[in-house]
């Protein structure tokens, strides 16, 4: 039944917010289940508003679980830890600090390196990440897509087991995000992390991952398990190979049938703005 | 021919440069948009006086009523001539020295204090409205019924007048601090300490010097008033007396040395806060 062999296993996740405007329980997300492999990239894609973000924040530790189980490595996750890095959607970088400043904040944070140690390293990582040259450069200096790679480099140093990345490349533009993904699938083929990517771009989804869950419509479940069995490592080729359509077109179906609900009952899910 | 028609969609206004259209980078002003805001506001000035110079030469008021710039200039220079005035001066320096630095501190550790810890503010919140919401020179015949006509009343007077915007603001910029920035710095266990030092603090910078600029108008509104009810010595003092005995010029000589402070102290924290906005790109 518990698979051991496991990095995360979610089983039966609920999540809820309280509104405090209406004084009432919403629940965001509700019975998620689902194991992530070491070492596997998973996607996890589903209609807006369905609660992928929030179930990542509850992998990441940062809000709790009203109910099943989540556990990191067989241990049930209660806050934020060393073995687990989020790359954020909004960059979240501090816009006092250079490139080089933002990078090691994470290290920083943990306290789990020298100041000399964090720098040298953070000089390589953002080699890695595409952005020597930049080191002193200020945040507001950076296009979107270099900002981009500065949380992922920030997330990289902290060298954690699992990598969390929330739609880290929906605000590029199309050529910067391509790039990002290769780039991303680069790092990962050196690393081997286990990652959970959750974003909204099937194509992306098919692309990066060993498996891609799709989630319901809110409150979020898993409703499919696709295995993308594509030889890595993998160029951008790969979008035009007929099997990767074949997958596109199942995960489109999947969600479609996700957004095909009567008019009234999408309006009323959603909790006035 | 394909020139003259990219020439047709430039904006008109720099139609009759096309020819020598100079070529700029992005954020690099000209030299004359550098020097721009000084000459334009140099020659206002020199206008306003000019206009002030010739009304007053108009005489259509005495020069006890109304004197002129040069009028004004002479009993500057006057006033720094006479045996008083390094006294008056050192006195009302004291003064803000000590009620306006006793207001960073203060006002800086509380206002700190009641952004961090929210039941601090609770606690808080009814003295600092109370105390905010009134003029504070109200105040100044109770303190000076306390304290006496040397310096602490005045001191009292400025300290309370400077150090309730400088909490109000410190306050505001701790709490305007980016949710984002914040729950990244969880994301990666951030200590209270850690957060508060590396992320809370330095995006508060902006705020905590505004209200330190906030802080010197009340502070010298404080010490001109405490000075004219009841002083020993002071520049406010000098200002009151001058006026009393209709040395209209002197008092107004009194006027523009707190006024001078004021804008020299004014400038300096402007320099202060924009060394430390050098991160923000200069867009004009
Ligand atoms: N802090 C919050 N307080 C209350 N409700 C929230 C909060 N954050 C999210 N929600 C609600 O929970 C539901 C799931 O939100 P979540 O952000 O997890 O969706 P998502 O799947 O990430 O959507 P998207 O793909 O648009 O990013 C939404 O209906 C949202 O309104
Ligand atoms: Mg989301």
């Amino acid at each position: 039944m518990y698979d051991r062999s496991a990095k995360l296993a979610a089983k039966g996740v609920v999540i809820e917010y309280w509104l405090q405007r209406s004084r009432s329980l919403f629940t965001a997300v509700k019975g998620v289940d689902l194991e992530v492999r070491p070492g596997e990239l998973l996607a996890i894609v589903g209609p807006s508003g369905c609660g992928k973000t929030t179930f990542l924040n509850a992998v990441d530790g940062l809000i709790p679980i009203a109910g099943g189980s989540l556990t990191l490595d067989g241990r049930e996750i209660t806050k934020p830890g060393r073995d687990r890095a989020m790359v954020f959607q909004q960059p979240g970088l501090l816009p006092w600090r250079t490139v080089l400043g933002n990078v090691v904040f994470g290290v920083e944070a943990q306290g789990s390196m020298s100041k000399g140690e964090a720098i040298a390293r953070a000089k390589q990582q953002i080699e890695l990440v595409g952005l020597k040259g930049f080191e002193d450069a200020y945040p507001l200096e950076l296009s979107g897509g270099m900002q981009q790679r500065v949380n992922l480099a920030r997330a990289l140093l902290t060298d954690p087991e699992m990598l969390l990345l929330d739609e880290p490349f929906a605000a590029l533009d199309a050529q910067t995000r391509e790039m990002m993904q290769l780039e991303l699938l680069k790092i990962w083929s050196q690393t081997r992390k286990t990652a959970l990517f959750i974003t909204h771009d099937i194509k992306e989804a098919i692309y990066l991952a060993d498996r891609v869950i799709v989630f319901t419509r809110r409150p979020g479940r898993v409703k499919t398990v696709v295995d993308i069995d594509l030889s890595r490592p993998r160029d951008l080729r790969v979008k035009r190979d007929p099997q990767f359509l074949t997958y596109e077109d199942e995960i489109w179906e999947s969600i479609q049938e996700e957004l095909a609900v009567p008019a009234e009952r999408l309006i009323a899910g959603v909790p006035a703005a | 021919m394909s020139i003259k028609e990219a020439d047709r969609v430039l904006p008109v206004t720099t139609r009759e440069s096309d020819s020598t259209r100079e070529r700029r980078s992005v954020l690099r002003p000209s030299r004359i948009r550098l020097y721009e805001p000084l000459v334009i506001g140099t020659l206002s000035v020199v206008l306003a006086l000019t206009v002030w110079q010739l009304v007053a030469n108009a005489r259509i008021w005495s020069v006890l009523f109304l004197p002129g710039p040069w009028d004004v200039a002479q009993a500057f220079v006057q006033l720094f001539q006479s045996d008083d005035i390094w006294l008056d001066i050192a006195t009302s320096g004291e003064e803000l020295a000590i009620g306006y630095g006793m207001a960073i501190v203060i006002g800086l550790l509380i206002g700190l204090l009641m952004g961090w810890y929210t039941r601090f503010q609770y606690a808080l919140d009814p003295f600092v409205n109370f105390f905010y919401s009134t003029p504070r020179i109200v105040f100044i015949p109770i303190f000076i019924l306390w304290l006496g006509i040397e310096l602490q009343p005045k001191i009292a007077v400025i300290f309370l007048g400077a150090v309730f915007p400088i909490i109000i603001n410190t306050m505001a910029g701790v709490r305007n601090t980016e949710a984002a920035l914040l729950r990244v710095a969880r994301s990666f266990g951030a200590s209270d300490a850690l957060t508060f030092r590396r992320v809370v603090l330095p995006g508060s910078v902006p705020f905590i010097l505004t209200g330190f600029r906030l802080g010197i108008g009340h502070a010298l509104t404080g010490l001109v008033v405490a000075e004219y009810i009841a002083a020993k010595h002071g520049v406010g003092q000098i200002i009151a007396i001058a006026s009393q005995t209709f040395q209209t010029p002197k008092a107004f000589a009194g006027v523009v040395l707190i006024a001078c402070t004021g804008m020299l102290l004014t400038t300096v924290l402007h320099r202060i806060e924009n060394r430390f906005q050098s991160w923000r790109p200069q867009i004009k």
